[in-house]
């Protein structure tokens, strides 16, 4: 056998391991970046609060601006558990309980993780987009010449109007869920006014439930703004590098959420148990 | 008594992922004066006002800015260098989502603590010497090319920089436009008493204009002179670039393989 197949063989095999490997440290290599990125953020972050005017002007941006949709999912989301529940709870002649279903799937799961994903797509994608073409038009290098650090100026105000919205915003859709399940449920199918409302006070507690949704939704802010901040900064300016960092944006904000959100689930429970 | 050396750089060298892009630059820049990098695309000019602004560090040698070495400053003291200097971009790198007037402010509401009517006056002023006061409510999407590079550079020297470094000033202009700019560089320059650094591959402009030139093709100088040494020189990388020939030095050719072996005219 001559030398050539054989070394022709032997790299049809190295090829897909070394290409597994290089991926797997260029992995590495960006969570690290990213971990950089964000205590450098967390460093800069003075000028946020103290010229808390730059947060509140993205927080309409990325938070105001995002309260169509998630004013409108909520409301439907809510009128879906209603129809799902009673249909269900029906059988057990349990329809009362509608309001307990409905509010604790929300302000548990739903009005986070949903809240989430709505927002990652609806203001991730736009900060995204925006911090990257401002690398592309040498905008954010233009700010560094004038002796201005673009990290205090562009991505920090970014970074925290995020977290601030990102809670408010899934405390919304969780109310606005609740109210469409009381539209549904006791408005259209007659379930009972005093009932629906007053289980749902007995039975959701507000520290294992609405203060651990809470939690679920700071993190999950932190989570998306992080990732929608530094694809930004670390998109190549080109129109391709934009768009493509745009979607990883959404991607990985989405898979990070629900995986964040099993997570943070599971410890909570188990401290509840 | 010989003019004070505003920006000295002592044989910079510079390599970007493994491929040199500048070997051993020297060049000494008197306070007051107004000089040209000169060089086709990609030879390193823009990589080299990146090092003097300090935005990039030298791999070799090093670039000292009113006697003090960039790439050794603290940040902190590297941004107190850079409040006084600036550089004008290639397409103006306006900041989109602000006014005409907010774009000229920014410098003064991040560095100062003047009352408003002063930093409108001041606005108004650097607006008015780039004859674009009449365009301050507009948006830099509604700017031309040449005009929105005027409000670039009524930025750029709004805090009366000492330096000022110009990116491709001409790239893309109209003859009138370039001329414009030309025109205000020098007259800027006087006023202020400042300095500037034009990098730029367009000669007729810069030779108009300028104090000094220098050349570079691969990463080193290969000619430098006064504009009327220039029109005069010999040098076959000068001659080929001011009279803009096709082929000499910088060969027409992209490095390629022997023409009748890609075609398959030989084996």
């Amino acid at each position: 056998m001559s030398a050539r197949p054989r070394l022709e063989r032997r790299n049809r095999i190295r090829r897909p391991i070394a290409t597994l490997g290089r991926r797997m440290i260029d992995g590495i290599w960006r969570v690290g970046t990213i971990t950089r990125f964000f205590t450098l953020v967390l460093g800069s972050s003075g000028t946020s609060f103290a010229r808390f005017r730059l947060v509140m002007r993205e927080v309409y941006f990325s938070g105001v601006l995002s309260l169509v949709i998630i004013v409108v999912s909520g409301l439907f989301i809510g009128m879906v558990l209603g129809l799902q529940g009673f249909e269900t709870l029906q059988k057990y002649g349990a329809t009362e309980s509608i309001g307990v279903l409905v509010a604790l799937s929300l302000v548990r799961e739903l009005g986070p993780v949903v809240a989430g994903l709505l927002f990652a797509s609806r203001a991730g994608s736009a900060i995204t987009a925006e911090i990257g073409l401002m690398k592309v038009t040498e905008q954010l290098s233009a700010m560094d010449m004038m002796a201005v650090s673009p990290m205090a100026r562009v991505i920090a105000p970014r970074f925290w109007a995020g977290v601030i919205s990102m809670p408010l915003l899934s405390a919304l859709f969780a109310a606005m869920g609740v109210f469409g399940g009381y539209v549904v449920a006791v408005v259209i199918l007659g379930v009972d006014n005093g009932a629906f409302w007053s289980q749902m006070q007995a039975a959701v507690d507000f520290r294992y439930d609405v203060l651990n949704g809470v939690v679920k939704s700071v993190v999950f802010g932190f989570a998306i703004t992080v990732i929608a901040t530094f694809e930004g900064y670390d998109a190549p300016p080109t129109a391709e590098g934009v768009s493509r960092a745009t979607t990883r944006t959404v991607v990985s904000s989405a898979l990070t959420v629900l995986a964040l959100d099993l997570v943070l689930t599971a410890f909570m429970l188990r401290n509840q148990g | 008594m010989p003019p004070e050396i505003l920006v000295d750089v002592e044989s910079v060298g510079f390599t970007y992922d493994r491929r040199p892009v500048l070997k051993g630059i020297s060049m000494r820049i008197p306070r007051g004066s107004i000089v040209a990098i000169m060089g086709a695309s990609g030879s390193g000019k823009t990589t080299l006002l990146r090092i003097i602004g300090g935005q990039l560090k030298p791999n070799e040698g090093r670039v000292t800015v009113a006697g003090r070495s960039v790439a050794e400053l603290p940040l902190d003291d590297l941004y107190a260098m850079r409040r006084r200097m600036s550089m004008l971009y290639q397409f103006g790198a306006l900041f989109t989502d602000m006014t005409v007037f907010e774009n000229v402010a920014f410098p003064l509401r991040e560095h100062t603590k003047l009352p408003e009517e002063m930093i409108r006056d001041l606005v108004l002023m650097k607006l008015e010497a780039v004859g674009m006061r009449g365009a301050h409510r507009l948006m830099p999407a509604e700017l031309s090319g040449g005009m929105a590079r005027r409000v670039a550079l009524a930025r750029a020297v709004v805090l009366d920089p000492m330096l000022v470094m110009y990116d491709e000033p001409f790239a893309g202009l109209d003859p009138i436009a370039m001329a414009t700019i030309g025109t205000l560089i020098r007259t800027l320059n006087h006023a202020l008493g400042s300095t500037s650094i034009i990098v730029t591959h367009d000669v007729f402009e810069s030779l108009s204009i300028v104090d000094y030139l220098y050349f570079i093709s691969d990463g080193v100088i290969v000619g430098a002179g006064t504009p009327e040494e220039i029109r005069r020189s010999d040098l076959p990388y000068v001659r080929q670039f001011v009279h803009g020939e096709a082929d000499g030095p910088v060969p027409f050719h992209y490095p390629a393989p022997p023409y009748p072996r890609d075609v398959g005219l030989v084996q």
